[in-house]
Order: C-alpha cells, then sequence, then structure tokens
C-alpha cells in the first residue's frame, strides 16, 4: 500500500515525460490524486504494512503529513487543471506562449513526480532514505518555479536549487555525523539508520557528535523548510513561481522538510538532549517570526507578503516544537493549519494575478467588487492565516502560547504574541486595502469553479478544525507529540 | 594508498582555488570525483566485493564522467569566454585555501573518528573539501563555478562518508549519486537558460528579486 501510493504518482509523471501527451497530462494529475487521497485516507482508516523491511513506515507523524500533503495536492491538481494561466502566458509576453504551452506535460509530470518525492518523505524510516526523498522534492519542484521562463524566474529557480542543494547536502553530513555518534558509542562501525532502532539506541550515543549532527541537520532541513536566517531563497521561490505551484511548495512541501526537522529532534530527544534541541529550534523559531515581522510590515508585493507569511508561520511552528510538550501538539496543528490556510491563500493569490496582472499590492483595489467571491476569500483567508478565532489557526497559536505560559517561560510568550500581533497589523493593511475601495474597472470577472472550489474547500477545513478536532486527529496528534518526546 | 588519494584530493582543491580557466576547472572536479570514486577500494575491508566495485564504479562513471560531460556541454552550448572571473584574486583564494586547510587539520585533530580510522587524514580532508566549496560557491561569479563548488561540497560529504562509515546500504548510496546527478543536469539546464535570457552567466547579476 505504502509503495503503490509512492509509485503510482512517480509511474504516471515517467509517462508524462516519455509521451508528452497533451490529453493524457490533463487527466492524470487529477486522477492520481484523488487515487491517492482515496489510498491515504485508506491508510488513517486502517495502518498499512510495513514495506522494505521497515524502511517504509507510516508512523503518526508520517500519517499525519502524508494526509495533509494529499489534500493539498488533489486541491492543487484540480485548480491547476482549471487555471487559465498554466496554458496562457502573460498577456504583455506573447513570446512565451509557446513555451509555457509546450511544458503544460512536464510541467505535470513535475507535479506527480513532487507528489511521489513528497509520500516518500512521509514515509520514510530511515533517516538516509529521507535524504534521499527530501532532495528528490526539491529537484521535482525546481521546474515548476521556472515554468515561466523568464529572467526573474530563472534567478528564483537558481537560489532556490543552489541554497537549498548546499543546505541538504550539510543534513546528509549531519547523517553521517550521527552514524559515527552510534559508532563511537560501542565501537562497532556499522548502524542501522533505521528511525526505531535509531532511538532505541540514541541514549548511549556520544553526546558531542549528536550535537553536531543535530545541528547539522536542523541547519539543513531548516533550510529547505524556511527559517530564518536560511530563509533568503523561500520570498523568491514563492512570489515567482506559477500560480498552481505555488500553494503546493507553501502548503504540502514546507511539511516534508519539518518532517526532516522533528526526525532530528526525535533523536535528539532520544539521546537524552531534548532542552539542547528544543533551545536551537526554539531560537530560529523566534528569529523567523521577527524577520518576517520585519519585511511583512510595509511589503509591496501580495505574493511576497504571502511568502514572508509563510516564514513566520514556519517561525510559529519551530517555536512550538522548541517549547515541547504540549506546545508540540499545537505546532503539529499549526502546522496542518498552515497548510491549508496558507495554499488557500496562495490559490487565490493566484486568481488576483490572473485577473488583475499585477503582483503589486497598491495596484489591486475594490476587489470586493471586482471579484465578489475571491474577494470574501481572500478576506476570510487573511484571517485564517493571522490567527483569528474562529479557525483553526487560532487554536494552535493559542495552545503554543499556553505551553510557554504554563512553562513560566514568560518573555518567550511576550515575544511570541508581540510578533504576531504586528503581523496582525501588516497583513491586515494589505489586505484590507486591497479588499476595500473602487475598483478600477466595474466589470466582474467570471472564474471557473475550479478556481474557486479549492481555496473554498481549503478554508472550510481550517474553520472546522477551529471548530472541531475530530478523535482520530486529536489521537494522531497527541501519539506525534509523544514521539517527539512531549505530553 | 590512503593518504595518497587524499592528497590528490587536497591538490585539486588547491588547483581549483587558483584555476582561471573554466575548462581546466571542470577538469580538475572530474579528476577529483575519479579520486574519490576509487577510495572505497582502498578504505574497505574487501575491497572486491560486488557492492564495493559497484559503488566505486559508479561514483568513478557520475562523478568523474557523466558530471563534467554536462558541465562541459553547458559551457559549450553558451559558447562564453573561458575565463572565470572571480570576485576574489587567485591569489587570495590559494591564501584562503591554505588558511582552511590548516582549520581543518586542526579541526580534525579535535574530532577524532572512533574505531581507528583507516587515515588521520580522513576528517581533516573532508573538511577543507566542505569549506573550499562554500568558498567556491560564494567567491566566483559564474554559475558554472559554483555548481563546481556544490560538487566539491558534496565531495567533501561524500569522503567523510566513505571514511567514517564501512558499509552504508546501496539503496541509500544509489539515491545520493542520483540526486547530485539530477541536481546538476537541471543545473546545466539553467545556466543554459541564464546565459540566453542575461548573454552572460554571471549569477551577481542575479540580483532582481530582493526587498
Amino acid at each position: 500500500m505504502i509503495l503503490t501510493l509512492i509509485l503510482m504518482p512517480v509511474v504516471a509523471a515517467i509517462a508524462l515525460f516519455a509521451s508528452r501527451s497533451r490529453a493524457a497530462s490533463r487527466v492524470l494529475p487529477l486522477g492520481c490524486a484523488l487515487a491517492h487521497l482515496a489510498l491515504s485516507v485508506a491508510c488513517w482508516r486502517q495502518a498499512p504494512a510495513p514495506a522494505l523491511g521497515g524502511w517504509l513506515v507510516l508512523d503518526p507523524i508520517g500519517k499525519l503529513f502524508l494526509l495533509v500533503i494529499s489534500v493539498v495536492f488533489f486541491m492543487g491538481a484540480i485548480y491547476a487543471a482549471g487555471f487559465p494561466g498554466t496554458q496562457a502566458p502573460p498577456r504583455n509576453d506573447p513570446s512565451a506562449a509557446s513555451d509555457s504551452f509546450q511544458s503544460e506535460p512536464i510541467f505535470n509530470g513535475c507535479l506527480l513526480m513532487l507528489l511521489g518525492t513528497m509520500t516518500l518523505v512521509t514515509a520514510s524510516q530511515h533517516l538516509g532514505l529521507l535524504w534521499v526523498a527530501i532532495e528528490g522534492t526539491t529537484l521535482a519542484s525546481t521546474p515548476l518555479i521556472y515554468l515561466r521562463r523568464d529572467s526573474r524566474s530563472l534567478e528564483a529557480t537558481w537560489k532556490y536549487l543552489l541554497i537549498c542543494s548546499v543546505g541538504i547536502a550539510l543534513a546528509l553530513l549531519g547523517n553521517f555525523f550521527l552514524e559515527v555518534a552510534a559508532a563511537k558509542a560501542d565501537g562497532v562501525p556499522n548502524h542501522s539508520m533505521v528511525l526505531s532502532e535509531v532511538l532505541s539506541g540514541a541514549a548511549h550515543f556520544d553526546k558531542t557528535w549528536v550535537k553536531a549532527a543535530f545541528i547539522l541537520l536542523l541547519i539543513g532541513y531548516g533550510t529547505k523548510m524556511g527559517l530564518a536566517p536560511m530563509h533568503t531563497w523561500l520570498p523568491d521561490a514563492y512570489s515567482e513561481s506559477p500560480s498552481p505551484a505555488a500553494p503546493l511548495l507553501s502548503g504540502a512541501l514546507i511539511n516534508c522538510a519539518f518532517i526532516g526537522v522533528l526526525r532530528a529532534q526525535q533523536v535528539c530527544a532520544a539521546a537524552g538532549l531534548a532542552p539542547f534541541g528544543e533551545e536551537a529550534i526554539l531560537a530560529l523559531g523566534l528569529l523567523s517570526m521577527a524577520v518576517a515581522a520585519v519585511f511583512i510590515l510595509g511589503q509591496t508585493d501580495y505574493k511576497r507578503l504571502l511568502a514572508y507569511s509563510s516564514v513566520e508561520n514556519v517561525g510559529i511552528m519551530a517555536v512550538g516544537l522548541g517549547l515541547g510538550g504540549a506546545g508540540a501538539f499545537g505546532s503539529l496543528l499549526h502546522a496542518v493549519n498552515h497548510s491549508f490556510a496558507k495554499a488557500m491563500l496562495f490559490f487565490i493569490a493566484g486568481n488576483l494575478l490572473f485577473v488583475y496582472q499585477t503582483r503589486a499590492i497598491a495596484q489591486v483595489r475594490g476587489l470586493l467588487h471586482r471579484l465578489p467571491f475571491s474577494g470574501v476569500l481572500w478576506l476570510t483567508g487573511f484571517l485564517a492565516i493571522t490567527g483569528t478565532p474562529p479557525f483553526g489557526t487560532f487554536v494552535s497559536e493559542f495552545s503554543i502560547l499556553k505551553s510557554a505560559v504554563d512553562q513560566g517561560r514568560l518573555w518567550v510568550a511576550a515575544m511570541f504574541l508581540g510578533l504576531l500581533g504586528v503581523i496582525f497589523i501588516g497583513m491586515a493593511t494589505a489586505f484590507l486595502g486591497m479588499a476595500q475601495g473602487e475598483a478600477e474597472k466595474e466589470t466582474r470577472t467570471r472564474l471557473s469553479w475550479m478556481n474557486l472550489a479549492p481555496p473554498l474547500g481549503l478554508g472550510a477545513l481550517v474553520l472546522t478544525l477551529g471548530l472541531y478536532l475530530p478523535p482520530s486527529l486529536t489521537q494522531v496528534l497527541r501519539s506525534a507529540a509523544q514521539s517527539l518526546g512531549g505530553l | 594508498m590512503i593518504d595518497l588519494l587524499l592528497i590528490l584530493v587536497v591538490l585539486t582543491n588547491l588547483k581549483l582555488l587558483g584555476a582561471s580557466r573554466l575548462g581546466a576547472s571542470i577538469r580538475t572536479v572530474a579528476a577529483q570525483g575519479v579520486v574519490l570514486g576509487l577510495l572505497p577500494l582502498v578504505t574497505h575491508p574487501h575491497p572486491l566485493s560486488i557492492r564495493i566495485l559497484e559503488l566505486a564504479a559508479g561514483s568513478v562513471i557520475i562523478k568523474g564522467f557523466l558530471i563534467p560531460g554536462l558541465l562541459f556541454r553547458a559551457v559549450r552550448e553558451v559558447d562564453v569566454s573561458r575565463e572565470i572571473e572571480p570576485l576574489v584574486g587567485y591569489i587570495t583564494s590559494l591564501l584562503f585555501g591554505l588558511a582552511a586547510l590548516g582549520l581543518s587539520v586542526w579541526f580534525g585533530a579535535k574530532l577524532p573518528l572512533p574505531m581507528g580510522a583507516l587515515s588521520s587524514w580522513l576528517v581533516p580532508v573532508s573538511f577543507f573539501c566542505i569549506i573550499s566549496g562554500f568558498f567556491l560557491i560564494v567567491a566566483r561569479k559564474r554559475a558554472v563555478t559554483q555548481v563546481l563548488g556544490f560538487l566539491v561540497l558534496e565531495n567533501g560529504i561524500y569522503t567523510f562518508g566513505v571514511g567514517a562509515m564501512q558499509e552504508v546500504s546501496p539503496l541509500v548510496e544509489a539515491g545520493v549519486l542520483l540526486d547530485v546527478l539530477v541536481a546538476v543536469f537541471i543545473m546545466g539546464i539553467i545556466i543554459f537558460h541564464i546565459s540566453r535570457e542575461f548573454e552572460h552567466i554571471e549569477t551577481d547579476r542575479l540580483s532582481t528579486l530582493k526587498d
């Protein structure tokens, strides 16, 4: 079952690369996404059997993010199928027309490849295989950013590929360090890097090497996740990537890197160094939130605004994880909420970009008049991403805050709350200005339901998570947080 | 024998830091790839097992021939001038290299490998590669040179991996090699497009996107 989940999109992608068939390119992503979602739900009902001799197992963390990725990808597939922007070039640049038109099977093939590698990340229990899979997600997503083929997207693609590859290379060194830490403990050179065995033996690992390994893993996977100060590629990549791709990068791919960080923290905690890891993650988290706040205030480009909001939100996840205990629970819940809310906003940003043909906040006015449906969703998304009740993000941010207060770490709580406040103000200025005002043209533009249903569905999910946490989800979150040494 | 190979790796790094021609740099990285591909043959207790032979052959082919081939192709197609145009001069780069080498040796002495590593040079050489790789990425303008820096960095990590452990599972090894290969393949395509878009391949002109 796990193997099917991984191989199905990969095989479909290879078929697309080989055939370049445009008909297949329209059908395959949607079909694969639907099948993937059905199988992922089935994995929740009944735990799938381990595959590849225990290398592929869905533990609670994997199970949680598999479903999140699958849902976001399904919405993304619907959106991409209906999005005119994937086929039509920007109006002012007819020369790019043939290019992006021809590359549509390649685009969809890369989407499927990304789904396959992301699924592999969720299921990998072997730390080496996890590395291979995470680097695989980088490679599969690179061509997506470069779809538009102009100088700006080229620059973003180069930064993304180079910075992430170098970062992830450091994570590989971290894996080797971990192996040395294991070998140093008992003098036996060959240790299995399967997570369960690493965790059971970690108590005897050499502490210095574990610390060094953890730092490298955190920097490596943190780069991919977008934690400051390694986030520099992120605003460029998110703002330049085409509208159907950006929601997947922010809504699904971030979680894969987060899984890498979670695994590193699991090992650290098992080695009896939980406070060391938590302090480092907490510091990066607060720094990310601060950096995001600085760049969100006065931001002029709404896609970059959303990108910096992603930096803020990975910061929130890191703060939660760094607090440990109930904070880890909140952190995982926030990862779920952020995926849905941010993907929703990037979908609508795609609609805005298509209609207004600009990414400048100042030039988008009267959204509620011109695009009533998208405009309402845009404001809803704003409330959802800033953690306003009754959305799910409020629940997760509140539980992180509560855990900081419960631990008596009032300065963390104060900084967390202060930065959230600043970011709320910055985002409110931009979002409200865009929604209100007179529309330049009073013409209403009609968008396909395929471009409206995905953000609507995701918004409904965030709202639902704020009102009611299904017991099965709570249970998975709880056991995932427990595996991180919390609760 | 191990020491000989490791010294060759150090020499290739120094050559890279001082090299002014693009073609020579790519050939140097190719030579480094071949040397590192041979490394498992001398570090391993049973060098002639099929697995080790496969790993060595795979590394030599990918690091020594396929990747340099891709880079040569990217450079030939864009037909740029063959000078490297460093941001940091060659002499300074070499001096930096010597300082980095000293630092690596000091660092390697601080972090001894367990189980009596095969050569006390393994850790310093791998760190030296990693530092040189970072330096090449930062201090050179050309996209191709940045890719070479990434490869040297990756080679350093590989050196550490070969030295630190006797067995890495074949699936992971193959995956790592494949990832690097595909990364360079995509980078080669991007280099081609950068040159077409900007009529040069200098990354310092990639500076439109900022806040």
